[in-house]
């Protein structure tokens, strides 16, 4: 059977059936055009999201305040630059280039998570981040281990096991400053109260509000919905607050022994929206900083493609 | 000075530089031409820091005043450095970064290569470890050297600039104090007017390579390994240390 000569309906056919089965779906399969646009949408947001989360963490490189932090962050930053390589590879095989996705970053036409729209103002943020934001990303990306894009889902179980790394190290960062000095715990206190909310805004919209959610669920991009990944992780992060006691910033957060989760405050939507729409605290920055450094290395770039040039035509001659 | 306060000396000069290189290097952290190449900086920001960090340790054990790593990083001064001027130099633009790079990693993968043979076992151990990377580091500026050197007449022309004002601080790197000779002619030290050759010959070779030409007529600077620093080093250490030294006495 050529599948050249398939009409559209039977390509939709069988594409549904292969996600029934739970295959993954590949580079060179059909599918179908929203699909595809969807995905380079999603993949290219989250390697956005991973080179501008670059910034607030590299931040604090230079006064990690011992060398043993100093490393595991310039580490972790520089796992993010690699997270990056691989989605943008991954969108690439979608049929989208480098180029086309850093412009679009560049000009505000593609977005990156909010989180990274909030300033790092002190050391405990660093543990804040790795703890809560590398946290709320795992949620995510376990999910999207089984994605039906096979390079996604691949790239996705390479990332999670870097991520998982992050995450411990932020929460023991963040117990060292808790059962620290005086001050070191009001620096932990602090960055959980700052970092708490936006956390639980990087699950996204509630369901009844995400137009994107429920198709991506259709075509198992997504398996899981924002409110159920929300909850899960109000509920694993909550003991994990009071075992180094500190406190949720949140006063109605209390245990629903009728519905075996935590029930928790309203998110401040207003906030969320106003971050999305680029007037979060660092949104401008943030491009800014983006712009500047894609500018400033234009002439690196410009110099080692024509020296690539000069040796190709030299091997050919 | 006995040789024991000779000995911590002399690996004070070996850390400073790689965590004052890697410093400058992590300045740069998401701010790289592309993508592939802000990793590779990093990587070898990384490499530094990590070469730095077993030769402080190595370093505190050797002065027996019961101190780590961590303080001879962030509660030592200015004046108590003893990196050379060339590696507290700032990030101009990339140009200076790969010379400065350059300039560094021949020097150091010759020393290192040298120090292999140290007597002093813990030494030649971290050098053995440390030999591996800067084999990397080398090919990574080396390649830079001669893709901006022969790239546009743009990049030839920043490289040149960079060779020209980073060209002053060759010499330091070969410098040596009476006590550090006293450790060479233990079998120590190395001596690095036994590598200088090595030195010329790789940077005169990669240099020829990329079309540039090497700086002639340059008063050379030093200082740096006596801890007389150029201004910058000063607001580096304020910004390394500023955390650790808010909250003194505390775990991290």
């Amino acid at each position: 059977m050529n599948s050249l000569k398939l009409d559209e309906n039977q390509l939709i056919e069988n594409f549904e059936a292969k996600l029934a089965k739970n295959e993954m779906i590949e580079p060179k399969d059909w599918m179908p055009a929203q699909y595809r646009k969807h995905l380079i949408r999603q993949i290219s947001q989250h390697a956005h999201s991973e080179i501008i989360g670059m910034q607030p963490e590299g931040n604090w490189i230079t006064r990690a305040p011992s060398m043993r932090r100093k490393m595991v962050l310039l580490a972790k930053v520089q796992d993010e630059a690699g997270h990056g390589l691989y989605l943008y590879s991954a969108a690439e095989s979608m049929g989208i280039s480098r180029e086309e996705m850093l412009d679009q970053l560049h000009t505000g036409a593609a977005k990156y998570s909010s989180i990274f729209n909030y300033p790092t103002l002190t050391w405990a943020d660093m543990g804040a981040i790795g703890w809560l934001v590398d946290g709320a990303a795992i949620m995510n990306q376990v999910m999207l281990q089984r994605t039906s894009y096979g390079p996604y889902a691949r790239a996705m179980v390479r990332i999670c096991k870097e991520e998982s790394f992050h995450q411990r190290q932020g929460y023991e960062i963040m117990n060292v400053l808790a059962t620290g000095s005086v001050e070191q715990k009001e620096m932990a206190q602090d960055a959980l109260n700052r970092w708490w909310w936006p956390s639980l805004m990087m699950f996204g919209p509630r369901d009844e509000e995400s137009p994107n959610s429920e198709q991506a669920i259709k075509w198992k991009i997504k398996r899981e919905t924002n409110d159920q990944l929300r909850q899960r992780f109000v509920n694993q992060t909550v003991s994990q607050v009071e075992k180094i006691g500190l406190v949720v910033p949140d006063k109605a957060i209390k245990w629903n022994e009728a519905k075996n989760e935590y029930d928790f405050g309203e998110i401040n939507w207003d906030e969320f929206w106003t971050v999305v729409k680029g007037n979060g605290p660092c949104n401008k920055v943030r491009i800014a900083n983006k712009i500047k450094s894609h500018e400033e290395g234009a002439w690196v770039r410009e110099a080692a493609n024509a020296h690539a040039e000069k040796n190709n035509k030299t091997k050919a001659a | 000075m006995n040789s024991q306060a000779s000995l911590f000396q002399y690996i004070l000069k070996i850390a400073d530089n790689q965590l004052i290189l890697g410093h400058r290097l992590s300045e740069q952290c998401s701010k790289g031409p592309f993508l592939e190449e802000d990793i590779a900086c990093s990587n070898i920001a990384l490499d530094l820091i990590g070469a730095a960090n077993s030769l402080y340790i190595y370093a505190a054990a050797i002065e027996g005043e019961n101190k780590t790593e961590d303080d001879l990083v962030f509660l030592r001064s200015e004046r108590a450095f003893r990196n050379v001027l060339l590696v507290e130099q700032p990030n101009t633009d990339f140009a200076y970064i790969m010379c400065r790079q350059f300039l560094f990693d021949t020097y150091d993968y010759f020393f290192q290569l040298a120090l292999q043979k140290s007597k002093d076992e813990t030494l030649a151990a971290i050098a053995a470890k440390t030999i591996k990377e800067s084999t990397y580091h080398l090919r990574h500026s080396g390649n830079w050297i001669i893709r901006l050197g022969d790239g546009t007449a743009e990049s030839n022309t920043r490289l040149k600039a960079a060779f020209t004002n980073l060209w002053c601080y060759v010499e330091e790197l070969f410098e040596q104090d009476a006590a550090e000779l006293d450790l060479v002619a233990q079998g120590i030290a190395v001596d690095t007017q036994l590598i200088k050759s090595q030195f010329n010959s790789h940077i005169a070779e990669i240099m020829q390579t990329a079309g540039m030409e090497i700086p002639t007529g340059i008063f050379m600077q030093s200082g740096g390994k006596k801890g007389v620093h150029t201004e910058y080093l000063g607001f580096l250490l304020a910004e390394m240390q500023s955390v650790h030294r808010s909250f003194p006495g505390v775990k991290w």
